[in-house]
């Protein structure tokens, strides 16, 4: 399992490589909404300190959908769903190689908008650079969430439209644990609880991935 | 069997339900400090019950069984679907209640409470469930991704529970099963309550029941039509 895994991240993580979609489309998109975000809330730079942390956290949701979107998109073309099943490849373990593939792209993504959210939303530096492991375990909890959401997604003419309504309900506790314990970090509150349900979330859907991604892709 | 459950369980439903209204109208008092609106007590807990356990258990159930080979059946996708159908009628129905009662109570008629906002999340997530068996033509393909999809959600309704009651709570505590299990509902009220879960619970069997005959219905008509589509080429290529 680990072993399809490793491959099927190489392969999505090279594509992209050399595709640079990630940097030239979803890299922008992120600024451009953190920016945007910025010029909703106002000039006042309390306001926005204090709002920074679930700002950051939606214009990573938002971030997510279009990854999630690029990486179910990846075996889009015809045949190409039907050569992976050929090749008789562990299911659990290409679940795991694609979301590990867009952990790497959804978590570089996230700390270079957490970098902007310092610089734009005037969020202390310390407390960007605390929350990184947190940001790390909400990206992978996004990851393994998305990996499925794509794929059940996907069958259909109009899964670019339909992602978002599956998976954006499904993201709303991540993106609640993910400001808390931001916030929490910031105002030096408790954040254990929120860890917690991110550590839940991620066990949970990654269980069911392994479980169940096979199925998925027999259909 | 099944003619009997058909004959008696609309009818039952029907009669367990007008009991309930008349009781929560005419026979119940007025609470003391809530006054008529209390009078929601009788309708709104019975209907999320409904709407989160009853038809969320039956849907995450019956997708379980198609997942499993053994037990896959059209039998269990057409009552995965009939039962999230009715979920989120009931979903809409538990805001619209739990809606006119926060506006006396709270003064507005949102709030971001833990239990509305949960309730809200799941309502969105249905209407996905919706809006994928919607998206997919094929049978299979839609019943398989459809199960898969419940299950996800199913998960879910832990994970959006907890993390809205931890991120901020507003709505009242539990009024039959307190931590402490002294009921704080009492006589003519406490039976209208109880009544007024079996009569929502038999609705719920009842609507089940009648969206699953329509989806049986509705997939052999279409069968049929293609038949005889099919005959109707037959027959001009052997003209």
């Amino acid at each position: 399992m680990m072993r399809t895994a490793y491959l099927v991240a190489l392969k999505d993580l090279r594509i992209e490589l050399r595709s640079r979609v990630l940097l030239w489309q979803v890299l922008p998109f992120g600024l451009m909404a953190l920016v945007l975000c910025g010029l909703a809330v106002g000039p006042d730079a309390r306001q926005q300190s204090r709002i920074a942390p679930g700002l950051f956290y939606l214009v990573v949701t938002l971030v997510a959908l279009l990854v999630i979107n690029r990486s179910s998109q990846i075996e889009s073309p015809r045949g190409t769903r039907t050569s992976l099943l050929t090749l008789g490849l562990d299911a659990g373990g290409v679940f795991l190689g694609k979301a590990a593939a867009m952990l790497v792209q959804l978590f570089a993504t996230a700390t270079a908008l957490l970098f902007g959210t310092t610089v734009l939303l005037h969020v202390p530096v310390h407390a960007a650079l605390v929350t990184l492991p947190i940001v790390l375990l909400a990206t992978a909890t996004l990851s393994a969430a998305g990996v499925l959401y794509g794929l059940v997604a996907s069958s259909s003419s109009s899964s670019a439209t339909l992602l978002p309504v599956l998976a954006l309900p499904a993201f709303a506790p991540i993106l609640i644990a993910g400001e808390r314990s931001f916030s929490s970090l910031i105002s030096a509150g408790s954040l254990s609880r929120w860890v917690l349900l991110l550590i839940f979330s991620l066990v949970a859907y990654g269980s069911i991935g392994v479980l169940l991604y096979g199925a998925l892709e027999e259909s | 069997m099944k003619k009997l459950t058909a004959l008696i369980l609309g009818p039952v439903a029907l009669v367990t339900t007008l009991i309930t209204l008349w009781m929560g109208y005419f026979v119940t008092p007025a609470d003391k400090v809530q006054g008529e609106l209390a009078r929601l007590v009788y309708i709104h807990p019975a209907q999320a019950w409904v709407a989160l356990y009853l038809s969320f258990g039956t849907a995450t159930l019956a997708s379980a069984l198609y997942l499993w080979p053994r037990t896959r059946s059209v039998t269990a996708d057409r009552i995965a679907a009939a039962a999230v159908e009715v979920s989120t009628v009931f979903i809409a129905l538990t805001l619209i209640t739990g809606s006119i009662w926060g506006r006396p109570t709270w003064g507005v008629w949102w709030v971001w409470d833990a239990r509305l906002t949960s309730t809200a999340v799941l309502g969105v997530l249905m209407l996905g469930y919706l809006a994928l068996r919607r998206a997919n033509d094929d049978p299979l393909l839609r019943a398989r991704r459809s199960a898969v999809f419940a299950i996800l959600t199913a998960i879910n309704v832990p994970i959006v529970h907890f993390s809205v009651v931890w991120w901020k709570t507003l709505h009242q505590g539990a009024t039959v099963f307190t931590d402490n299990r002294h009921l704080k509902i009492h006589g003519s009220m406490a039976w209208t309550l109880l009544l007024s879960f079996i009569a929502l619970s038999l609705d719920f069997a009842w609507l089940v029941r009648a969206r699953y005959r329509v989806g049986s219905v509705s997939a052999a008509n279409e069968s049929a039509d293609l038949e005889a589509a099919l005959e109707a080429r037959r027959t001009e290529a052997g003209a």
